[in-house]
């Protein structure tokens, strides 16, 4: 049973009809009427090119976070092989709203960061909504290390909400967390690719997402506050979200736009979730020509290439 | 009574208070107490309710004023920045609240810079204005701290970052949300250069501003009962649907949870930090350069 989003409803419908055809033709019932399913199959792919051929930046919010779409845990189980999760901050707990490990990536060993959200109400919670608590940036910043001392490029996929706002959060300092993953993400002298592939929310998205390169899917959003955020704060009124997002500039298009990031990998029409698969493998694709870039480089040339690139964002904008 | 010592000479107090625009009969209640302060006895006792204890803001110049030797600073140029990138508007339009939030302070955005000696050691010191736009950290307030911390290692110079802040400037979305990586990108230079890193966090400093610079000193000093955290409050209290406990969040809290090395008195600030780059620095010999 496929999930449709709100302003799916035309396709929802259209394919829903498609399907009741297709049952009836299944039945046995002798009716003409496969010329009718094609027009409804052709009407409903119509539909579907025409909503996400222009989809407003609440609208990709809402693909961004489907429930369908494909999750960290299904990127490392297509692409890496031998894949050997970590856990632990060595100081106080295991958080699976980030996962680490490492393995084999189209040949070459790496190590992977990632965020979780879960896929159903039992993973959901295991992962915490891919909220992390201070523990979980403190193992990506223990991953990180690793990687560096035994110079294994890094892949981030970068999900979540936002860092997560709790008691326990605050007074084992999730600020310090945030800000010390950051800063370890600059000093690698390993090559750190991100890519955004459903939300990238605010200082929980950016302690993982300094990266060298930083792609982001086409339905994707990336921002430094949710929009519904956003609307409670600047309008007083969390309804404005809609607003909030218009006005934020968080779609993969605008960020490309101001600079912030180096590439859009495309989704197919109706979003990541239609066909993973082939989403995964272009995103792979990707991954493996922005590390081929680095081969060859010295460390002190991969550090310098970062923080090159994040001292030039917004100083080249026109207002 | 140590503070006295540390109280700024009236000459100067007439200085600034002469610019500013004060009714002579202000007076100003204590947020904690009540208590009711007349504002020259609340100024000569560097913005500190006398009975209370409690620190009020203070104007970011004053900063300045009380940490440098003899009052004496060179204020540092900040660079120009793209305005409005995002041509962002919500109830008003953003370029409308940079103009007003200047007309206020006679600033141009929240962070100023300023260079001098503290207690004949060389420092670069910059201070957030929370009263610019919350003190949000945006494009300008992350180029002025790059910009200061590029000129302490210019001057091989320890740096000071006075935090006051909501956090990220919304206004400019992602580009706000760029100045963490880009100003941990200052903080690294710092580093390397071996130079003393000294975060003030004064009340509030929260979000994007917290989970950056603020937390990545050498040394952390917070001003009594200042809030800091990563989430607010309200947003806490939301999401687990809770009262949050007695002093959560507060400088105490902080240093009881490891995250703050001193919480000093306004009256000892100076004195500690003059101590703190002096011990740090003492080694490289930097600290024996004549004022």
């Amino acid at each position: 049973m496929r999930s449709y989003l709100d302003f799916e409803k035309p396709i929802a419908d259209l394919e829903g009809k498609v399907q009741e055809l297709k049952a009836l033709a299944d039945s046995g019932n002798a009716l003409p009427i496969d010329d009718d399913i094609a027009k409804l199959e052709t009407s409903a792919a119509q539909a579907l090119a025409d909503i996400y051929t222009r989809l407003t930046p609440w609208q990709k919010a809402q693909v961004a976070r489907h429930p369908d779409r494909p999750h960290a845990v299904h990127y490392i189980e297509k692409l890496i092989s031998d894949w050997t999760p970590l856990s632990g901050d060595r100081n106080f707990g295991e958080d699976a709203a980030i996962l680490a490990g490492l393995g084999s990536f189209r040949g070459r060993p790496v190590a992977v960061i990632g965020q979780e959200k879960g896929h159903d109400t039992q993973t959901r919670i295991r992962h915490n909504f891919g909220m992390a608590r201070p523990e979980g940036y403190r193992k990506a910043i223990r991953i990180m290390e690793m990687a560096d001392r035994f110079n294994l490029p890094l892949i981030s996929l970068v999900d979540t909400a936002g860092a997560y706002p709790g008691i326990g959060a605050e007074e084992r300092g999730q600020a310090e967390a945030i800000a010390r993953s950051t800063q370890a993400c600059l000093r690698l002298g390993v090559p750190i690719v991100s890519v955004v592939i459903g939300e990238g929310g605010s200082g929980g998205a950016i302690a993982i997402a300094t990266a060298n390169r930083v792609f982001m899917l086409e339905h994707s959003i990336y921002s430094v506050i949710s929009p519904e955020g956003a609307a409670s704060i600047l309008w007083k009124d969390s309804a404005k979200a809609q607003d909030a997002a218009m006005n934020m500039r968080i779609t993969a298009q605008d960020l490309v736009r101001f600079g912030i990031i180096d590439g859009i990998i495309e989704e197919p029409v109706g979003g990541a979730h239609r066909s993973p698969d082939q989403v995964i493998e272009a995103v792979g694709g990707v991954i493996e020509a922005a590390f081929a870039t680095f081969d060859g480089k010295s460390r002190d040339d991969i550090r310098a290439d970062r923080r090159r690139k994040f001292l030039a964002i917004g100083r080249e904008l026109k207002a | 009574m140590n503070w006295i010592n540390n109280v700024v000479r009236p000459k100067i107090r007439s200085l600034w208070s002469a610019k500013r625009d004060v009714p002579e009969n202000l007076w100003v209640k204590c947020p904690e107490t009540g208590e009711m302060v007349f504002h020259r006895d609340l100024e000569a006792n560097q913005w500190v309710i006398p009975n209370s204890g409690y620190h009020m803001r203070m104007p970011p110049k004053e900063r300045f004023v009380q940490l440098f030797d003899g009052s004496d600073y060179e204020a540092i140029a900040t660079p120009a920045v793209t305005q409005d990138p995002l041509k962002f508007r919500d109830e008003k339009r953003y370029v409308d609240r940079l103009r007003d939030s200047r007309a206020k302070t006679g600033n141009d955005d929240a962070v100023l810079v300023g260079a001098g000696r503290v207690e004949g050691n060389a420092v670069v010191a910059a201070v957030q204005d929370f009263d610019f736009m919350g003190g949000s950290l945006g494009t300008a307030a992350g180029e002025a701290i790059i910009r200061g911390m590029e000129e302490a290692v210019a001057r091989s110079a320890a740096f000071v970052m006075f935090t006051a802040s909501g956090g990220a400037r919304m206004q400019e979305g992602i580009l706000s949300l760029m100045q963490m990586p880009r100003t941990t990108v200052a903080v690294e230079m710092l580093r390397e250069a071996g130079l003393p890193y000294l975060v003030v966090l004064t009340n509030p400093t929260l979000g994007g501003v917290t989970a950056s610079y603020a937390m990545l000193g050498d040394v952390h000093i917070a001003e009594p009962g200042a809030l800091i955290g990563f989430a607010g409050p309200r947003v806490i209290e939301q999401t687990i649907r809770e009262k949050l406990p007695e002093g959560f969040q507060r400088s105490e809290y902080l240093h009881e949870h490891g995250m703050v090395d001193l919480v000093v008195h306004r009256h000892e600030m100076r004195a500690t930090i003059g101590r703190l780059v002096r011990l740090l620095t003492h080694a490289k010999g930097t600290a024996l350069i004549p004022a």
